[in-house]
């Protein structure tokens, strides 16, 4: 199976319309939206849930209030600032700021705090109109998402093999930190959507050395290329002089968010220039992969 | 004053928002302006700071001291991340996994683990005239930016008016720079994600019993579902800008809004009003 991931650094630029039209496009794949953190395409594909998995990411300290004999080693070892002492002289755990590394429950001379599992939230298997879906739920102030995002790639890449299915495609969060890296590794083929501003280049620019750094081919597209014509050759002079292949320049289109809320991906809402360009794209990533199956 | 500008969605205008906000205050009060977007940093191409210092900042991680270890195993055992695995004769150590709780050196029985720095990022202090300015960079390769968030967070000088610009999601590097604010506003789209995202904010900030408006931007695309949300939620619309090609094009190119259209400088002085009324 063939994994192509869809990244961006900079958030809002377009990822989870694009991944939506490949989900419309391709054949035989699976889809998995690995942006568990503020996740969307749910909202473009209507999916009928089918399985519902709660999600524990980790540990929580917790403090038994009735053996605590208020001692504050426990204050002076957590790095995260997770505990302090109430002016009565209570010592508190926020739950919020505990990253459930355990220190405190071993140096407790009391053996007052316990860690516990908790539920960090869902993530779902459903079936939708363009094929099997994989996606989640982060649970509100919640941490673990690069855990949660290597479940959904597991699950999907299961599903997959099952059903003898030859593509996922992922669609991934902003970024370069934690979850993009567990989006990330061990695909094929990352698609970077940049948008011609500074803060575009700058952020495809560096999101482009992370998926380089954990070897992963990369293609780039520029999404609203009209907006700034100067910045968008600036970006494809970028990727001609780094050898990325640029597979699509989407143009300004006010029938994107008319698609959204209808809740439609954009290919099948409409047969504009900007559907007919991310069609071409599909087809020119689909050749990337053809080839690197040749290379093999 | 701290005020944190934040959403669920990503590119819904940020950045426009805080250094906007920054830019319009600097001439009746001090301002720090936090980039806590450590993994994509941007509001310097508006603010265009002088950087007058940069210092690298490290993550303690684990260093096993051949000598004394005795492969007793205890390290893995503690390690909650899976940062550490004993073999037989040897201790393997994944720095990309630690949180640098500090844990194995604490706990190792032979003290036979130092901690040593792992460079995850570079923090930047600078000025823009009068504005204070600090911004992280995580280094490429790196997962975890909580880290780089706290250490440019200890730099908050209290006697100004301190804006921070946080990533966009609502998992811990949004919590990391959010923690602690006055006043946050949620910066959103009337679209669809926008209303989705928006709500796991909202979420996430009541959880941390933060105060909030929301910013309505490109408010008069997509549908009335969020101006209907707010309603029903009771939550305050600070602001609404209008989509308008010539802030896109501007931003394109690094311009504030306030440098092309010098009117909104009012409206961003009347933001901070109404968020001032916000603190608790």
């Amino acid at each position: 199976m063939k994994q192509l991931v869809v990244i961006s650094g900079k958030g809002g630029t377009g990822k989870t319309i694009i991944s939506a039209c490949f989900a419309t496009l391709a054949q035989k794949k699976v889809i998995a939206d690995c942006d568990v953190d503020a996740a969307n395409l749910y909202l473009l594909l209507h999916p009928e849930i089918q399985e519902n998995h709660q999600f524990t990411g980790g540990m929580k300290a917790r403090i038994e209030q009735e053996i605590c004999t208020g001692c504050g080693q426990c204050l002076n070892t957590c790095r995260f600032s997770a505990i302090s002492e109430k002016d009565g002289g209570e010592v508190i755990i926020d739950p919020i700021s505990c990253e459930g590394c355990g220190v405190c429950s071993y140096i407790c001379p009391e053996d007052a705090i316990k860690m516990e599992k908790s539920i960090s939230g869902e993530w779902f298997v459903s079936q939708t109109k363009y094929g099997p879906f994989v996606h989640a739920r982060l649970g509100i102030a919640e941490e673990n998402s690069g855990k949660l995002v290597t479940e959904v790639r597991k699950k999907a890449k299961e599903i997959a093999e099952k059903e003898k299915l030859d593509l996922a495609i992922i669609d991934g969060p902003p970024g370069i930190g934690c979850p993009v890296i567990a989006s990330l590794s061990g695909t094929d083929l990352a698609l970077v959507v940049t948008e011609p501003s500074l803060s575009g280049i700058h952020d495809m620019e560096r999101v482009i050395q992370m998926a380089h750094h954990f070897k992963t081919q990369t293609a780039c597209c520029i999404n609203k290329y009209d907006l700034n014509l100067k910045n968008s050759r600036q970006i494809e002079n970028w990727c001609g002089k780094n050898s990325i292949p640029l597979v699509g320049k989407i143009p300004f289109d006010e029938e994107v968010t008319k698609s959204m809320v209808q809740g439609i991906p954009l290919t099948e809402y409409t047969s504009n220039s900007g559907s007919r360009e991310i069609k071409k794209m599909w087809q020119k990533l689909y050749k990337l992969f053809a080839r690197e199956e040749i290379n093999k | 004053m701290i005020l944190s500008v934040a959403s669920g969605k990503g590119g819904t205008g940020k950045t426009t928002v805080a250094v906007n906000l920054a830019l319009s205050l600097e001439g009746s009060c001090s301002v720090q302006f936090l980039d806590c977007d450590v993994e994509e940093p941007n509001a310097h191409f508006f603010l265009k700071p002088r950087i007058h210092q940069s210092q690298p900042v490290f993550l303690p991680v684990p260093e096993i001291v051949e000598e004394k270890c005795t492969y007793c195993g205890k390290c893995a055992e503690v390690c909650a991340y899976n940062a550490i695995a004993v073999l037989k004769d040897n201790v393997l150590v994944f720095p990309e996994l630690c949180h640098g709780c500090g844990g194995c050196s604490l706990l190792c029985p032979e003290q036979a683990i130092k901690e040593k720095g792992q460079r995850i990022g570079v923090m930047e202090l600078g000025a823009a005239n009068n504005l204070q300015f600090i911004h992280g960079k995580l280094d490429i390769g790196q997962a975890m930016s909580p880290p780089l968030i706290r250490e440019v967070k200890k730099h908050m000088n209290a006697t100004r008016t301190i804006i921070i610009d946080a990533p966009p999601g609502t998992s811990c590097p949004v919590i990391e720079s959010v923690k602690g604010s006055d006043v946050s506003l949620l910066v959103t789209e009337p679209t669809p994600f926008g209303l989705n995202d928006l709500r796991l904010a909202v979420e996430t900030l009541r959880e941390l019993k933060i105060p909030f408006g929301v910013i309505l931007n490109r408010a008069d695309i997509g549908d009335k579902q969020v101006q209907d949300y707010c309603h029903k939620e009771n939550i305050p619309v600070l602001m609404t800008i209008p989509t308008d090609r010539n802030i896109a094009v501007a931003y394109s190119e690094g311009k504030t809004i306030i440098e092309t259209q010098p009117a909104y400088k009012q409206k961003f002085l009347e933001l901070f009003k109404k968020v001032q009324k916000l603190k608790k």
